[in-house]
């Protein structure tokens, strides 16, 4: 089958790459792009360890091809600090120990920015549902609650 | 040099909650794991793994394979020797099938190819010719004398005749009399339970990078929790002298016990030796499930006799484990642990190990207890109900404590198991109202914990700072510790202080991250090698001042004349001892190497609250609560991390994991799909309260809390859902059908 050259913009700055037609966006990312921090832990997009965003859009990159992503604007983790200044949920999980492993903290720091930005304000509940996408084996969920709600606490204050 | 040893220590450092050092690395994406590597000229490696549940093979042909273009090995057992050491040949023979598969999902064949496409097709290359054999993969079923014989010849001569050859090993532990114990009850209750196989579900997959030179020299970059155990094994099964293979742990996506072993490391090597290429091999999840991993299944019967007033007279419970195609040794544990938190004049255990066509069983957490404790807690429960007690009253009149003859025949030290209890009648989660068909479990839960062998180095700086070097993966935060504790003794800020974890060149042997172990052994070996370091400087300062280097005491950073009659001399910090080591006899380092004992058993104590529905069978957890003896937090987040996680863990094995097998003896859900971890939405809350109760067999009274608390959890919810539904739950996972079938069947 014939490669696929593509071009779009990743954590802001532009990329191209050749992939085959049945690669996903997730094995580009990790193995072209050398963007590790994606993780795989399932392939299947039942654990969320892969989450970046498409045009904004939260999706598991395991179940998009990297063929699709022509001209699209994608998020990974890789690009959520600015330069050196921790992204205020990235510091918060520091903070409230919310991470053990870590391997699925790309993941759900990722799918908690997209939340906070469609609602700055969310319930304990709110954040329960919307992360329900991503497993993490480690913490029982309950000081990642703990940090997204203290970093959006202080992302409205800001 | 003296130490300043205060009587009631006031720590600086031990019991706050600092960055941990890998924090920043792992929240940025930074942090390298199992499959974050790669190397020049790297293959990828995949495996073709047996479609069946028991199978001879009989032939297998990968000429078609190694021709197409891009294959450059494939290996099968062949390509391996056979190891005299039975356990050794265990742990090769489940990485890679040797005569005969022994469970859906048992390696056969393994490839290396220049991509993965290539590899992948390569595997569909490869044929097999199979004739398969009958299967079995229940517990019960295959202790039968006519059930299907997974392997032969395993027997231990422990085990009583007129059991299938399946039954591999027996094993008994207990005291006191029996019969005169049940003819003091008021109330006897025997009943049977059964607990499902589950998966420790780390979200990383198993994942490695193996590369052998010509020479005989190799490297291999995986993620486990011991990179020297990686060592040992995989030199003995690729033939190499351990000196000639580096092993370095990557960062670790979850372990939990489950990866305490090999599976794809020595199949890597191998193909690597053959291709004369670096080879990276990764598991896909349904590798993971279908081949790592999975605890025991088991089925077990519990008696226990109880007065009137609650008194505990007589126990015994029967433990049929099955760890899969290979013996395991987990009975054994569950039997020693089953009535751990009981203080009891006649108690006894029998365990035996059942062979089943499932993978071989992997450490989860605790292995073997959480099982025992959840059917010995159940018949507690419903003794308590029976006779109108209240379930912790019952447990505090027969709890274990210091000086007791413990079940499994130690006697006890100091333990928290009372401390947990108190604490746990005291909150108000103990006394909160319940809804309709809702319910309150309780359980206590134990682990004997571990200490085993340690190495440490600790290097002071040249501008006196204090690099750490251990040989145990960080599964859950151990760094911060391991660095609070060498910040505390050298009586240094932690931000001075790096712990790092070398590989297995830089640093002399550490047993498996495993058994509670690190934050007390390599803790304990690390505020050994601070005062190693710290006599080391007492005795380069000394040596400048012209005194005796009894004459000089080391306080918070400095080494100070231990009197005004030592003579008059201003103290000199760390940084001024490590700025002029060069002149003073050269650079200061402090060892510790130790094969530790006095862990200090563990005990905790859960309450739950669930709510039934009655139409649907599926259960809510409301509230959480978890009461844990830590000895002493070192680093508070990380222990109520352990706490929180392990009930988690708990919570899923008790309502909702299992690995479901069909009639064809395939697993069926093989996916995070069909094996339902808890997600955030399932759980509440889960509080964490800590009881420090110092271990006296560490400096800073430390005692392991890694595990303890996925063991509450099983029997705490069961007892809720029981309690909510008035129906006894004896089968783990109450799944919604479980449930509906347990309400139907009791006419409820």
């Amino acid at each position: 089958m014939k490669s696929i050259h593509v071009a779009a913009t990743i954590n802001g700055d532009p990329a191209e790459f050749v992939c085959e037609p049945q690669e996903t966006l997730l094995d580009v990312l990790r193995n072209r792009l050398g963007l590790t921090g994606v993780k795989e832990g399932c392939g299947t997009g039942d654990c969320g360890a892969c989450s970046v965003t498409v045009n904004g859009r939260l999706v598991c990159s395991c179940l998009v091809l990297g063929g699709e992503v022509q001209g699209a604007e994608i998020g990974t983790i890789e690009g959520m600090a600015d330069a050196d200044r921790l992204h205020p949920l990235q510091q918060s999980f520091i903070d409230n120990a919310a991470l053990q492993c870590g391997v699925c903290t790309p993941g759900i720091l990722v799918a908690a920015e997209a939340l906070l930005k469609k609602n700055p304000d969310p319930t304990e509940t709110e954040i329960r549902y919307w992360l329900a996408g991503n497993l993490c084996r480690c913490t029982g969920y309950d000081k990642i609650v703990q940090a997204v709600q203290d970093a959006a606490q202080q992302m409205r204050g800001a | 040099m003296n130490m300043r040893v205060k009587g009631e220590r006031a720590f600086k450092v031990v019991g706050t909650r600092p960055p941990r050092p890998d924090g920043v690395d792992k929240v940025i994406g930074r942090a390298l794991y199992g499959a974050d590597v790669s190397a020049p000229g790297m293959l990828t490696g995949h495996i073709l793994r047996s479609p069946h549940a028991h199978a001879e093979i009989v032939s297998i042909d990968t000429s078609a394979a190694e021709a197409l273009p891009g294959v450059k090995a494939v290996i099968t057992s062949g390509d391996f020797g056979v190891p005299e050491d039975s356990a050794l040949r265990d742990v090769q023979d489940h990485c890679m099938a040797r005569g005969k598969v022994l469970y859906d999902g048992h390696a056969v064949a393994a490839v290396a190819a220049t991509s993965p496409a290539v590899a992948k097709a390569a595997l569909k290359l490869i044929k097999v010719e199979y004739r398969k054999l009958p299967h079995v993969t229940d517990v019960d079923e295959a202790m039968k004398p006519d059930a299907p014989v997974v392997q032969s010849g395993l027997v231990h001569e422990t085990v009583a005749p007129g059991f299938s050859e399946n039954v591999t090993s027996y094993c008994e532990f207990g005291h006191g009399d029996l019969e005169a114990g049940f003819a003091k009850a008021d109330r006897i209750i025997e009943r049977s339970f059964t607990t499902a196989a589950t998966h420790q579900g780390y979200i990383e997959p198993h994942a490695c990078l193996a590369s052998m030179n010509a020479d005989g020299k190799a490297d291999l970059w995986c993620c486990t929790q011991g990179h020297y155990h990686v060592r040992a094994v995989c030199s003995a099964i690729l033939g190499m002298e351990a000196s000639q293979l580096k092993v370095t742990a990557s960062e670790i996506g979850g372990g939990f016990g489950g990866k305490t072993t090999v599976f794809i490391e020595p199949v890597a090597l191998a193909l690597s030796r053959k291709s004369g290429r670096p080879v990276k091999m990764v598991m896909s999840r349904d590798e993971v499930f279908r081949a790592t991993g999975p605890t025991v299944a088991t089925s077990t019967d519990v008696k226990i006799g109880m007065t009137k007033d609650g008194r505990i007279t007589a126990a015994e419970a029967r433990l049929r484990y099955s760890g899969g195609a290979f013996p395991c040794g987990t009975v054994e544990m569950g039997a020693q642990a089953a009535f751990a938190p009981y203080d009891l004049d006649a108690v006894r255990t029998y365990g035996w190990n059942v062979l089943t066509n499932r993978p071989k069983e992997a450490s989860y957490r605790a292995p073997g207890a959480p099982q025992a404790i959840y059917a010995v807690e159940s018949v507690v429960d419903e003794l308590c109900l029976e006779l109108g007690l209240d379930p912790l009253d019952v447990r505090v009149k027969n709890a274990a404590q210091k000086g007791t003859l413990s079940s499994y025949g130690p006697t006890f030290d100091d333990i928290g198991l009372m401390a947990t209890l108190e604490a746990a009648k005291a909150h108000p989660h103990w006394s909160a109202p319940l809804g309709p068909n809702q319910g309150r479990g309780f359980s206590a839960g134990f682990w004997f914990n571990f200490g085993g062998n340690t190495c440490v180095t600790l290097n002071i700086n040249t501008d006196g700072t204090v690099s750490v070097t251990e040989g145990n993966p960080d599964i859950g935060g151990s760094r911060a510790s391991i660095s609070q504790m060498a910040a505390e003794e050298l009586g240094v800020p932690y931000e001075k202080v790096r712990t790092v974890i070398g590989d297995t060149t830089s640093i002399g042997h550490s047993d498996i991250t495993d058994g509670s172990r690190v934050t007390f052994a390599v803790g304990l070996a690390t505020i050994k090698a601070a005062r190693d370091a710290i006599q080391k400087m007492c005795s380069r300062v000394a040596q400048i001042w012209g005194i005796d280097e009894e004459a000089v005491v080391w306080e918070d950073g400095y080494v100070k004349p231990a009197s005004p009659n030592a003579g008059d001399f201003k103290p000199m910090s760390i940084e001024e001892i490590a700025a002029i080591s060069f002149q003073t006899g050269g650079p200061i380092a402090g060892h510790h190497e130790v094969n530790a004992e006095g862990a200090g058993v563990s005990f905790g104590v859960h309450i739950a609250d669930v709510e039934v529905d009655p139409e649907t069978g599926a259960t809510k957890v409301l509230r959480y609560t978890v009461f844990q003896d830590a000895g002493k937090a070192v680093h508070p987040d990380y222990v109520e991390g352990q706490m929180q996680g392990g009930a988690a863990q708990g919570i899923g094995w008790a309502l909702n994991e299992e690995y479901i097998y069909g009639e064809d003896g395939r697993l069926q859900n093989p996916g995070f799909l069909d094996y339902r971890v808890p997600v955030a939405s399932d759980l509440p809350r889960i509080e964490p309260v800590i009881l420090e109760i110092p271990n006296p067999g560490h400096p800073y009274g430390v005692r392991g809390v890694g595990e303890t608390s996925i063991v509450p959890p099983l029997a705490a919810l069961s007892n809720a859902v029981s309690r909510a539904l008035g129906v006894r739950m004896t089968r783990l996972p109450m799944s919604p059908p479980t449930i509906l079938k347990a309400v139907s069947a009791a006419g409820v």
